[in-house]
Protein backbone atom coordinates (compact mmCIF):
# COMPACT_ATOMS: atom_id res chain seq x y z
CA UNK A 1 0.00 0.00 0.00
CA UNK A 2 1.18 3.07 -1.13
CA UNK A 3 -0.23 6.36 0.07
CA UNK A 4 0.74 10.00 -1.36
CA UNK A 5 -0.02 12.68 1.20
CA UNK A 6 -0.27 16.74 -0.23
CA UNK A 7 -0.22 19.34 2.54
CA UNK A 8 1.37 22.62 2.15
CA UNK A 9 1.56 21.70 6.38
CA UNK A 10 4.72 19.61 7.57
CA UNK A 11 2.02 19.43 10.40
CA UNK A 12 -0.81 18.11 8.53
CA UNK A 13 1.39 15.50 7.05
CA UNK A 14 3.45 14.18 10.17
CA UNK A 15 0.08 13.99 11.89
CA UNK A 16 -1.74 12.10 9.01
CA UNK A 17 1.79 9.89 8.54
CA UNK A 18 1.65 8.87 11.93
CA UNK A 19 -2.08 7.58 12.00
CA UNK A 20 -0.83 6.04 8.78
CA UNK A 21 2.09 4.03 10.40
CA UNK A 22 -0.92 3.31 13.32
CA UNK A 23 -2.68 1.65 10.88
CA UNK A 24 0.76 -0.39 9.35
CA UNK A 25 1.25 1.84 5.84
CA UNK A 26 4.94 2.70 6.22
CA UNK A 27 5.16 3.92 2.31
CA UNK A 28 4.53 6.91 2.03
CA UNK A 29 5.37 9.95 -0.05
CA UNK A 30 4.96 13.40 0.70
CA UNK A 31 4.13 16.35 -1.60
CA UNK A 32 4.32 19.95 -0.19
CA UNK A 33 1.48 21.13 -3.23
CA UNK A 34 -0.55 19.89 -6.17
CA UNK A 35 2.41 20.79 -8.39
CA UNK A 36 4.73 19.18 -6.34
CA UNK A 37 2.37 16.27 -6.17
CA UNK A 38 1.75 16.04 -10.12
CA UNK A 39 5.30 15.78 -11.07
CA UNK A 40 5.99 13.12 -8.70
CA UNK A 41 2.75 11.04 -8.72
CA UNK A 42 3.63 9.00 -11.85
CA UNK A 43 6.93 7.65 -10.57
CA UNK A 44 4.88 6.84 -6.96
CA UNK A 45 1.58 5.46 -8.46
CA UNK A 46 -0.16 5.55 -5.06
CA UNK A 47 -2.32 3.05 -3.88
CA UNK A 48 -4.29 6.27 -1.64
CA UNK A 49 -3.76 10.07 -1.62
CA UNK A 50 -4.79 12.09 1.29
CA UNK A 51 -5.16 15.86 -1.04
CA UNK A 52 -5.24 18.93 1.27
CA UNK A 53 -7.32 21.64 -0.66
CA UNK A 54 -5.84 25.37 -0.57
CA UNK A 55 -2.10 25.63 -0.72
CA UNK A 56 -0.04 27.74 -2.74
CA UNK A 57 1.46 27.08 -6.27
CA UNK A 58 -1.51 24.30 -7.15
CA UNK A 59 -4.32 24.16 -5.11
CA UNK A 60 -6.23 20.24 -4.18
CA UNK A 61 -8.86 20.83 -6.78
CA UNK A 62 -6.42 22.07 -9.75
CA UNK A 63 -4.35 18.87 -8.77
CA UNK A 64 -7.73 16.93 -8.62
CA UNK A 65 -8.65 17.72 -11.82
CA UNK A 66 -5.36 17.27 -13.77
CA UNK A 67 -4.49 14.16 -12.05
CA UNK A 68 -8.16 12.30 -12.95
CA UNK A 69 -7.52 13.23 -17.04
CA UNK A 70 -4.66 10.06 -16.80
CA UNK A 71 -6.15 8.10 -13.44
CA UNK A 72 -9.65 7.55 -13.02
CA UNK A 73 -9.58 5.01 -10.29
CA UNK A 74 -6.84 5.32 -7.80
CA UNK A 75 -8.91 6.40 -4.13
CA UNK A 76 -8.20 10.53 -3.17
CA UNK A 77 -9.57 11.65 0.34
CA UNK A 78 -9.56 15.16 0.40
CA UNK A 79 -8.60 16.52 3.80
CA UNK A 80 -9.53 20.28 4.39
CA UNK A 81 -11.08 23.19 6.72
CA UNK A 82 -13.63 24.15 3.36
CA UNK A 83 -17.02 21.94 4.48
CA UNK A 84 -19.09 24.40 2.51
CA UNK A 85 -22.12 21.99 0.63
CA UNK A 86 -20.92 23.44 -2.66
CA UNK A 87 -17.24 22.79 -2.16
CA UNK A 88 -18.33 19.41 -0.91
CA UNK A 89 -20.21 18.86 -4.69
CA UNK A 90 -17.09 20.78 -6.62
CA UNK A 91 -14.84 18.05 -5.77
CA UNK A 92 -17.17 15.22 -5.76
CA UNK A 93 -17.47 16.34 -8.93
CA UNK A 94 -13.61 16.55 -9.92
CA UNK A 95 -13.36 13.14 -8.79
CA UNK A 96 -13.13 12.83 -4.65
CA UNK A 97 -13.58 9.65 -3.12
CA UNK A 98 -14.22 10.63 0.64
CA UNK A 99 -14.00 13.75 2.41
CA UNK A 100 -12.89 14.76 5.68
CA UNK A 101 -13.14 18.42 7.45
CA UNK A 102 -10.06 19.37 9.32
CA UNK A 103 -9.78 19.55 12.58
CA UNK A 104 -10.17 15.56 12.57
CA UNK A 105 -9.29 12.95 14.97
CA UNK A 106 -7.49 10.16 14.55
CA UNK A 107 -10.22 7.74 14.59
CA UNK A 108 -12.35 9.91 12.04
CA UNK A 109 -8.91 9.82 9.41
CA UNK A 110 -8.63 6.13 9.90
CA UNK A 111 -12.63 5.45 9.77
CA UNK A 112 -13.06 7.28 5.98
CA UNK A 113 -9.11 5.43 5.09
CA UNK A 114 -10.91 2.10 5.44
CA UNK A 115 -14.20 3.18 3.94
CA UNK A 116 -12.79 4.69 0.78
CA UNK A 117 -10.26 1.32 0.60
CA UNK A 118 -13.25 -1.21 1.32
CA UNK A 119 -15.47 0.26 -1.49
CA UNK A 120 -12.30 0.52 -4.18
CA UNK A 121 -11.72 -2.87 -3.48
CA UNK A 122 -15.17 -3.86 -3.99
CA UNK A 123 -15.65 -2.05 -7.13
CA UNK A 124 -12.28 -4.13 -8.57
CA UNK B 1 -22.51 39.76 10.80
CA UNK B 2 -19.48 40.90 13.42
CA UNK B 3 -21.33 39.17 16.35
CA UNK B 4 -21.99 35.85 14.34
CA UNK B 5 -18.47 36.00 13.04
CA UNK B 6 -17.06 36.79 16.68
CA UNK B 7 -19.25 33.47 17.60
CA UNK B 8 -18.36 31.18 15.04
CA UNK B 9 -14.68 32.04 15.97
CA UNK B 10 -15.18 30.88 19.71
CA UNK B 11 -16.78 27.58 18.15
CA UNK B 12 -14.03 27.47 15.74
CA UNK B 13 -11.36 27.58 18.51
CA UNK B 14 -12.65 24.93 20.62
CA UNK B 15 -13.50 22.90 17.66
CA UNK B 16 -9.49 23.10 16.91
CA UNK B 17 -8.34 22.99 20.37
CA UNK B 18 -10.50 20.05 21.72
CA UNK B 19 -10.08 18.01 18.62
CA UNK B 20 -6.04 18.44 17.66
CA UNK B 21 -4.60 20.01 20.51
CA UNK B 22 -6.52 17.87 23.34
CA UNK B 23 -7.41 20.49 25.73
CA UNK B 24 -10.80 23.17 25.89
CA UNK B 25 -10.17 26.70 25.59
CA UNK B 26 -12.18 28.99 28.24
CA UNK B 27 -12.64 32.91 26.70
CA UNK B 28 -12.74 36.05 28.33
CA UNK B 29 -15.46 38.54 26.96
CA UNK B 30 -14.81 39.93 23.38
CA UNK B 31 -14.50 44.01 23.11
CA UNK B 32 -13.03 46.16 20.85
CA UNK B 33 -9.20 45.40 19.60
CA UNK B 34 -7.10 48.23 22.28
CA UNK B 35 -4.21 47.77 24.19
CA UNK B 36 -2.94 44.75 24.00
CA UNK B 37 -4.12 41.95 26.79
CA UNK B 38 -1.00 39.36 25.91
CA UNK B 39 2.48 39.93 25.14
CA UNK B 40 2.73 38.31 21.99
CA UNK B 41 6.05 36.84 20.62
CA UNK B 42 3.86 34.40 17.43
CA UNK B 43 1.16 35.49 15.53
CA UNK B 44 -0.21 33.34 12.97
CA UNK B 45 -2.27 35.61 10.10
CA UNK B 46 -4.94 34.49 7.90
CA UNK B 47 -6.65 36.92 5.43
CA UNK B 48 -10.22 36.60 4.44
CA UNK B 49 -12.06 38.00 0.89
CA UNK B 50 -15.75 37.55 -0.50
CA UNK B 51 -18.81 38.41 1.31
CA UNK B 52 -16.50 38.72 4.43
CA UNK B 53 -13.39 40.92 4.28
CA UNK B 54 -11.13 41.29 6.86
CA UNK B 55 -8.56 38.94 8.24
CA UNK B 56 -7.58 36.94 11.95
CA UNK B 57 -4.64 37.62 13.69
CA UNK B 58 -3.89 34.26 16.76
CA UNK B 59 -1.46 35.86 19.06
CA UNK B 60 0.37 34.04 21.64
CA UNK B 61 2.72 34.34 24.11
CA UNK B 62 5.67 32.23 23.80
CA UNK B 63 5.45 30.19 26.52
CA UNK B 64 1.72 29.32 25.14
CA UNK B 65 3.02 28.63 22.17
CA UNK B 66 5.58 26.55 23.15
CA UNK B 67 2.56 24.14 24.88
CA UNK B 68 0.21 24.33 22.28
CA UNK B 69 2.81 22.93 18.93
CA UNK B 70 3.92 20.48 21.33
CA UNK B 71 0.41 19.34 22.36
CA UNK B 72 -0.73 19.75 18.28
CA UNK B 73 2.39 17.62 17.42
CA UNK B 74 3.39 15.18 19.69
CA UNK B 75 6.82 16.57 20.21
CA UNK B 76 8.48 19.30 21.09
CA UNK B 77 9.85 22.22 18.61
CA UNK B 78 12.08 25.67 19.70
CA UNK B 79 10.38 28.50 18.93
CA UNK B 80 12.80 29.20 15.74
CA UNK B 81 12.48 25.97 13.80
CA UNK B 82 10.00 25.74 10.64
CA UNK B 83 8.30 23.07 12.30
CA UNK B 84 6.90 25.65 15.02
CA UNK B 85 5.87 28.05 12.76
CA UNK B 86 4.22 25.68 10.14
CA UNK B 87 2.19 24.43 13.29
CA UNK B 88 1.18 28.00 14.26
CA UNK B 89 0.38 28.48 10.76
CA UNK B 90 -1.54 25.20 10.48
CA UNK B 91 -3.82 26.23 14.05
CA UNK B 92 -4.59 29.88 12.60
CA UNK B 93 -5.57 27.85 9.24
CA UNK B 94 -7.85 25.44 10.59
CA UNK B 95 -9.52 28.00 13.30
CA UNK B 96 -10.29 30.39 10.45
CA UNK B 97 -11.05 27.79 7.80
CA UNK B 98 -13.59 26.11 10.49
CA UNK B 99 -15.30 29.41 11.34
CA UNK B 100 -15.67 30.63 7.54
CA UNK B 101 -17.60 27.69 6.73
CA UNK B 102 -20.30 28.02 9.20
CA UNK B 103 -21.21 31.04 7.90
CA UNK B 104 -24.08 29.63 5.82
CA UNK B 105 -24.55 31.18 2.77
CA UNK B 106 -21.44 33.89 2.68
CA UNK B 107 -18.93 33.53 -0.17
CA UNK B 108 -15.44 33.93 1.35
CA UNK B 109 -12.35 32.56 0.34
CA UNK B 110 -9.17 32.32 2.72
CA UNK B 111 -5.46 33.30 2.33
CA UNK B 112 -2.45 30.72 3.09
CA UNK B 113 -1.36 31.21 6.64
CA UNK B 114 1.36 33.93 7.61
CA UNK B 115 3.27 33.28 10.48
CA UNK B 116 5.32 36.11 12.84
CA UNK B 117 7.84 36.08 15.29
CA UNK B 118 9.33 38.27 17.53
CA UNK B 119 9.31 39.67 21.12
CA UNK B 120 6.25 41.26 22.00
CA UNK B 121 5.23 42.16 17.90
CA UNK B 122 2.44 44.34 16.44
CA UNK B 123 0.45 43.21 13.55
CA UNK B 124 -0.65 46.61 12.03
CA UNK B 125 -4.70 46.47 11.23
CA UNK B 126 -6.18 47.63 8.38
CA UNK B 127 -7.50 51.20 9.31
CA UNK B 128 -11.25 50.92 8.23
CA UNK B 129 -11.81 47.81 9.71
CA UNK B 130 -13.86 46.58 12.69
CA UNK B 131 -11.67 45.02 14.91
CA UNK B 132 -12.78 42.57 18.06
CA UNK B 133 -10.39 41.10 20.52
CA UNK B 134 -11.23 37.65 22.31
CA UNK B 135 -9.41 36.66 24.38
CA UNK B 136 -8.53 32.81 25.27
CA UNK B 137 -7.23 30.58 27.92
CA UNK B 138 -5.80 26.89 27.51
CA UNK B 139 -3.85 24.78 30.21
CA UNK B 140 -1.17 25.69 28.18
CA UNK B 141 -1.20 29.63 28.81
CA UNK B 142 -3.27 32.63 27.10
CA UNK B 143 -3.87 33.93 24.06
CA UNK B 144 -6.08 36.16 21.74
CA UNK B 145 -7.67 36.18 18.14
CA UNK B 146 -8.21 39.57 16.75
CA UNK B 147 -10.82 39.75 14.11
CA UNK B 148 -10.78 42.73 11.49
CA UNK B 149 -13.82 42.87 9.02
CA UNK B 150 -13.56 45.40 6.15
CA UNK B 151 -16.73 46.22 4.32
CA UNK B 152 -17.29 43.20 1.58
CA UNK B 153 -17.00 46.61 -1.17
CA UNK B 154 -12.92 47.03 -0.18
CA UNK B 155 -12.64 43.54 0.17
CA UNK B 156 -10.05 42.74 -2.18
CA UNK B 157 -7.33 44.35 -0.67
CA UNK B 158 -8.05 43.26 2.65
CA UNK B 159 -5.64 40.53 3.39
CA UNK B 160 -2.78 42.45 2.37
CA UNK B 161 -3.07 45.49 4.35
CA UNK B 162 -2.86 43.45 7.28
CA UNK B 163 1.50 43.48 7.47
CA UNK B 164 3.47 42.80 10.50
CA UNK B 165 5.13 45.72 12.01
CA UNK B 166 8.51 46.08 13.57
CA UNK B 167 8.86 44.34 16.88
CA UNK B 168 8.84 46.89 19.72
Amino acid sequence: MRVMLIDDSKTIRRIQRSILEQLGYTEIEEACDGQDALSRVAAFQPTLILLDWNMPNMDGITFLKAFRQRDTTTPVIMVTTESEKTRVIEAIRAGVNNYVVKPFTPDLLQQRIKETLERTTAKA
Amino acid sequence: MHAVLIRRFIEATQNVFGTMVGTNVTFGTPGPTGRDPVEADVSGIIGFSGDVAGAAVIRFPMATALGVVEALCGEAFGGESEDFSDAIGEIANMICGNAKSSLDGANVSISCPQVVLGKDHKVQRPSDAVSITIPCETPHGIFVIEVSVRAAAKASAARDQVTPAAAS
